[in-house]
């Protein structure tokens, strides 16, 4: 390393002007986003605690905020941050008996591994920082903790938000998220989780976990709308980001390639889902043109990779093959809705939910006709998931609309609007009972 | 945000990679697919294999490669998808040297958005253009 990190170098170091405080603070910024993951995982392997290792990071991260701006930042940062991190931890294990015990376990480590992987060695250390930011992810994901904690916990740890950046993103006060991320990190060492990526038959279900949060984040970027501020929308790329970073480091696993098409190619139509008006597009009345193809290439990429790996039946992959059918579709005509209920049998067999279900109903609806769809609603119609869901009247009143049962149609479609808040969503379902109501005036 | 890092040096001067160089390249281009940025990226064979069109009004001229009286030349780049500028040029500073023991230049720029043309970009030109990259998409 060319610049070997200093402690107590910002004492010694003269004041920078304001305007290259600000960039070089920027370009720390941007560092902690790239090398976060790293340095906490580096440092989690030492003190297999990563909730100490966050917090040693943040230490080395406050160490480069008060010496980068004097000192330049140094050639391999990562390296930089990771050495103060670890220099602090052993501060912190001479000090603290019980650490101390867990130094003489990672010195046992050390006699049976050989020496520690440092940046001379960078081949073998990429590939080991590589397996412990994937034991960073599982850790941060674990079902111990409440879907909520995850969420932020992952983000602090493997994007590098700060807890002001995900408090902006998910409306809620840095305060509360400072908490989740406090008592995540208790419940993790409480629980002794141990610092690793699981195997055997524990696998699939903490990857399940893992992949469920990713997919959370996601959708609460996509469910923001125009007026929200920006970092709302930005957790969509954070979430495919880490999807990415997953596909990247777990190749073989089929679900993570299929998680990832589904958020490619939902992404895709990011910029056709919303009206001039700021007013939501349904799908099939999207202008297709405004599709990012490129992001549906990448989708489509991922998806074949996932049914390649024989994971074609796996739960994100089926999805994934139903938003491809639309991706593939020029036009809403030529959309292959037998193909696509087909897809929806094949989940609901897997994961059986009523909401899945009345999805098929409308792909039937669209293959077959509409009263081999309302067939399917009218099995749903007391199912207890959908008792308040504006949807399946909406859809019933659609498929009623159709077969020309304009009366029943119109008391469905103002039932569904007393049943949700959305002004927008209101006024489309009033529409709908008028244009029921004049169509049976007319019949 | 999609960002373009140029690779150029002085071709004259260049040495032709050698085991390590791709290695550490090949490393480099790894951690950006794990960072989960990479979005493309090639290298370029030397000039003597290129030629150059140049376009005065309705004139065109071709002059084969190599390119002797330009210094620094383009020998690759890669396409990253990421927060910011910063963040592009964090990326563009882990670049391996590729002439070691000279120096070579990384150039970050941010690639055009549909955004970016504002209203001379026609709704139909727009159009077009999607539909063009919806056919090559198929053909990649």
């Amino acid at each position: 390393m060319s610049t070997a990190p200093d402690d107590d170098a910002a004492e010694r170091s003269p004041a920078p002007a304001p305007a290259a405080l600000a960039a070089t603070h920027r370009a720390i910024e941007a560092v902690w986003r790239i090398e976060a993951a790293r340095v906490i995982a580096g440092i989690a392997r030492m003190v297999r605690d990563v909730g100490l290792a966050e917090e040693l990071a943040q230490d080395a991260l406050v160490a480069a905020l008060e010496q980068w701006p004097a000192s330049g930042v140094p050639d391999n940062p990562g390296a930089w941050l990771t050495a103060i991190g670890k220099r602090r931890a052993i501060d912190l294990i001479r000090r603290n008996e019980r650490l101390e015990r867990k130094l003489e376990e990672i010195g046992r480590d050390l006699d049976t591994n050989g020496p520690a992987p440092g940046p001379e060695d960078e081949a073998s250390f990429d590939e080991d920082i590589d397996d412990d930011v994937l034991r960073l992810i599982f850790t941060a994901c674990h079902p111990v903790l409440s879907t909520e904690a995850r969420v932020a916990l992952t983000l602090r740890m493997l994007g590098g938000l700060t807890t002001d950046e995900i408090a902006r993103a998910f409306l809620i006060t840095e305060a509360t998220v400072a908490q989740r991320i406090v008592r995540a990190k208790k419940t993790l060492g409480k629980a002794n989780v141990p610092f690793e990526v699981p195997e055997g038959e524990d696998r699939a279900a903490r990857l399940g976990s893992v992949l469920e949060v990713v997919y959370l984040i996601f959708n609460e970027g996509y469910s923001a709308t125009a007026g929200d501020d920006w970092l709302r929308p930005a957790l969509c790329e954070e979430a495919l980001r880490l999807g990415r970073v997953l596909a990247g480091l777990a190749p073989k696993e089929p679900e993570v390639h299929g998680l990832v098409a589904l958020m490619e190619i939902q992404a895709s139509r990011s910029r056709a889902r919303v009206g001039p008006d700021g007013e939501p597009v349904l799908l099939l009345d999207q202008n297709r043109a405004r599709w990012d193809q490129l992001l549906i290439r990448r989708g489509l990429t991922a998806l074949a990779r996932a049914e390649e790996l024989g994971g074609a039946a796996g739960p994100y992959a089926l999805q994934a093959a139903i938003a491809a059918c639309h991706a593939r579709a020029r036009t809403a005509e030529e959309t292959d809705w037998d193909r696509i209920a087909a897809l929806y049998a094949a989940l609901g067999a897997l994961m059986p939910s009523p909401i899945v279900e009345l999805n098929r109903a409308v792909a039937v609806g669209m293959a077959r006709g509409p009263a081999a769809g309302l067939e399917i609603v009218d099995e749903l119609t007391d199912a207890p998931a959908l008792r308040s869901y504006h949807l399946l009247p909406s859809v019933r009143g659609d498929l009623l609309f159709k077969l020309g049962r304009f009366g029943e149609a119109r008391a469905e479609f103002e039932r569904a609007a007393t049943m949700t808040r959305n002004e927008r969503e209101i006024a489309l379902l009033r529409r709908r009972a008028e244009e029921a109501e004049e169509a049976g005036a007319a019949g | 945000m999609r960002y373009m890092i140029l690779l150029t040096y002085d071709e004259k001067q260049a040495v032709p990679p050698d085991e390590r160089l791709i290695n550490e390249m090949g490393m480099f281009n790894a951690r950006l697919e794990k960072a989960g940025v990479l979005r493309a990226g090639e290298g370029l064979v030397a000039s003597d294999h290129g030629a150059r069109v140049t376009v005065t009004d309705d004139k065109r001229t071709v002059v084969d490669g190599p390119f002797a009286e330009s210094k620094e030349l383009v020998a690759g780049f890669w396409i990253l998808d990421v927060s910011g500028l910063e963040e592009a040029v964090e990326w563009a500073r882990r670049v391996p040297n590729p002439q070691p023991g000279r120096s070579a230049t990384l150039e970050v720029r941010r690639v055009v958005e549909a955004e970016d043309l504002g209203d001379a970009f026609a709704p139909e030109a727009r159009a077009a253009e999607e539909r063009m990259r919806a056919r090559l998409a198929e053909l990649d």
